[in-house]
C-alpha cells in the first residue's frame, strides 16, 4: 500500500513530548493535593530559588530600566514629551518588557539548573535510592521544585520591575532633572490595576513552565552525561518558548477583559 | 541460615520475563533467597542481573512473572503497600547513589522519614549505622570530599539504617581497588553477623562471590543456568560455567 501522506519523525516526537508533558503535568496537579506535603523541601526550594536568583535579576533589571530611558529618551525629547518617560517606561516594564525578560532570565538560570540537577539525580541513581527508600521522589523533587518556581518567579519579576523602575529614575534624576519623589508619583498615577493584574497572573504561568519543562527533561533524562547536557538544553530552548507562547496567550486575553 | 523444603523463601521469583523490543533480557528467570542466606548471582554484562534486582524492588515493571518479597506480591501492591514493604530492604547501590545536596548524615536520615523517628532517636541510629561502617569521623562531610571507597561505606550505612530483613548488594566492589574491595567484602559479612539479614549479591567479581556465598546463581541467556555452592559450581566442567573462573 502505498502512503500517500506520512507524518515526519520529527513532528511525532514533538506531538508525543507534549502528550508526555502533560501527563507530566496531571501528575503534578495530582500529586500537589495529596499527603504528605513536603513543606521542607519546598522552603528549601524556594529559598535557592529565590535568593540565589536576586542578585541576577536585580542587575539585569537594573541595566533594563537604565538603557530603556536612556534609549527612548531622545526621540521623545524630539516631540518635548520627555514629560511621558515615567509613565512609558513603567506601563512598558510592569506590563510586558519586565516579565518576559526576567522570566527569560529565570529560564536560563533556575530552568536549567533544574534539568541539569534531576538529570544529574537520574542518571547517578539518586532517584532511584530515593524510591527504593520508600519516598516518593517525584513528590519530593518533582512538586516541590514546580510549587517553588510558581510561587518566585512573580516575587522575582515583581523585584525587577521595581530596580528596572529604580534605574530608570536615576536616569531621569541625573539627566532630566526629575526628582526621585516626582518620577514615582507620575509612575504611580501612570499604572492601573489593569496593568498589574495581567501581568502578575502571567508571570505565575511563566514559574509554573520554569519549574515544570525543567522538572520533565531532568526526570526523564537519558543515561549518560550527554543526557545531563541535553535535559538542561532542551528544558532553556522549550521553556523559553513557552515564555512567549504563554506570553501572546496572556495579552490576547487581556485584550478580551481591558481594553488595552 | 534456614534453608528446607517447608521454610517459606524471604523472596521468590518465579518465570520472570522483560524484553526491550526485541531484546529479551531475561527468559524465565526464578530464584528463592531464604532467611539468612548470602546469595551470589553472577553474570556477565547485559545479562540482565540488574533488570532483575529493578523489577524486584518494583523499579521496573516486568513483562510476566510474579515475585514474593516476604510472601507478598509485589505486583499486586499500592504505591504506599509497595513503598512500605521497601523500607524492610536495603539497597546499595553500583555508584554508591549518596544524594550530592546532602551531607552524609542527611543522607542517612532520608530513609528515617518513612519510619517518623525524632531527632534523638534517628541520631541514635545514624551513629550506630556509620560504626557499622567504621565511618562517624565523616557525619558532616559532603559527598564530593569522600572517597569511591568511603561513599560505598556510607551508602552501606544507608542500607542497613533501618535494620532491613533484607540486603541488596549491586555490583558492591565494583569501580573499587582491590584493598578497598577487600574492606568491602569484609565489611559485607560483618553486616551480616551483626543484622542477621538475608543478602542478596550481584556482582561480577568471583572473589568476592568465594568469600561471601552460601549459595549462587548463575544468569546466562537470560535464564539461572547453574546454581549451588560456589565450589560446585567452580568445579564444573560446562564451558559457559568456566568462563566465568578462568
Amino acid at each position: 500500500m502505498i502512503k500517500l501522506f506520512q507524518i515526519p519523525d520529527k513532528i511525532k516526537i514533538f506531538f508525543i513530548e507534549i502528550g508526555e508533558l502533560s501527563y507530566f503535568a496531571g501528575r503534578f496537579f495530582r500529586e500537589l493535593f495529596s499527603r504528605p506535603f513536603e513543606y521542607k523541601e519546598l522552603l528549601r526550594q524556594c529559598y535557592y530559588i529565590g535568593n540565589r536568583s536576586l542578585l541576577l535579576v536585580g542587575v539585569t533589571g537594573f541595566i533594563l530600566g537604565l538603557v530603556f530611558t536612556i534609549q527612548s529618551r531622545p526621540t521623545l525629547m524630539e516631540f518635548g514629551a520627555e514629560s511621558w518617560i515615567p509613565s512609558m517606561v513603567s506601563i512598558s516594564i510592569v506590563r510586558e518588557i519586565g516579565p518576559v525578560i526576567i522570566a527569560l532570565i529565570c529560564v536560563g538560570r533556575i530552568s536549567s539548573g533544574i534539568g541539569a540537577e534531576l538529570g544529574s539525580m537520574r542518571v547517578t541513581e539518586q532517584i532511584d535510592a530515593m524510591e527504593v527508600s520508600g519516598t516518593n521522589p517525584f513528590k519530593y523533587l518533582v512538586v516541590t521544585r514546580i510549587l517553588a518556581t510558581t510561587l518566585m518567579v512573580p516575587l522575582l519579576i515583581i523585584f525587577g520591575d521595581a530596580i528596572a523602575l529604580f534605574g530608570s529614575a536615576i536616569v531621569e534624576n541625573l539627566k532630566g532633572d526629575v526628582s526621585f519623589q516626582l518620577y514615582f508619583n507620575k509612575v504611580f498615577n501612570a499604572l492601573e490595576f489593569s496593568d498589574l493584574i495581567p501581568a502578575t497572573i502571567k508571570s505565575f504561568f511563566f514559574g509554573f513552565v520554569i519549574g515544570l519543562v525543567g522538572s520533565f527533561k531532568g526526570f526523564y533524562c537519558k543515561k549518560g552525561t550527554v543526557g545531563v547536557g541535553e535535559a538542561s538544553n532542551t528544558a532553556v530552548v522549550y521553556t523559553s518558548m513557552l515564555v512567549f507562547v504563554i506570553d501572546f496567550i496572556a495579552v490576547f486575553v487581556t485584550d478580551i477583559f481591558y481594553e488595552i | 541460615m534456614k534453608k528446607t523444603n517447608d521454610i517459606i523463601p524471604i523472596i521468590k521469583i518465579t518465570d520472570l520475563r522483560k524484553a526491550f523490543g526485541d531484546n529479551h533480557v531475561l527468559k524465565g528467570f526464578s530464584m528463592e533467597l531464604y532467611e539468612g542466606e548470602n546469595l551470589v548471582i553472577m553474570g556477565k554484562s547485559g545479562s540482565g542481573k540488574s533488570v532483575m534486582i529493578k523489577c524486584l524492588v518494583g523499579l521496573m515493571q516486568p513483562d510476566h512473572g510474579d515475585i514474593e518479597i516476604m510472601s507478598k506480591n509485589i505486583n499486586e501492591l499500592d504505591q504506599d503497600h509497595l513503598n512500605n514493604l521497601r523500607t524492610e530492604i536495603g539497597f546499595l547501590f553500583q555508584g554508591s547513589a549518596l544524594y550530592d545536596s546532602m551531607t552524609v548524615r542527611e543522607n542517612l536520615k532520608f530513609p528515617l522519614r518513612k519510619r517518623k523517628k525524632d531527632a534523638a532517636e534517628a541520631e541514635k541510629l545514624i551513629l550506630e549505622a556509620l560504626k557499622s561502617v567504621g565511618l562517624t569521623e565523616a557525619i558532616n562531610l559532603m559527598p564530593s570530599e569522600l572517597s569511591g571507597g568511603m561513599k560505598r561505606r556510607v551508602a552501606l550505612a544507608r542500607a542497613i539504617i533501618l535494620h532491613p530483613k533484607i540486603i541488596i548488594y549491586d555490583e558492591p566492589t565494583t569501580g573499587l581497588d582491590p584493598i578497598t574491595a577487600k574492606e568491602i567484602i569484609e565489611l559485607m559479612r560483618s553486616i551480616q553477623q551483626k543484622y542477621k539479614a538475608s543478602s542478596l549479591i550481584i556482582t561480577h567479581d568471583v572473589d568476592c562471590a568465594r568469600v561471601i556465598a552460601n549459595r549462587m546463581i548463575l544468569l546466562i541467556d537470560g535464564i539461572n543456568y547453574a546454581q549451588g555452592t560456589f565450589k560446585e559450581i567452580s568445579s564444573s566442567t560446562d564451558k559457559k560455567i568456566q568462563a566465568f573462573f578462568k
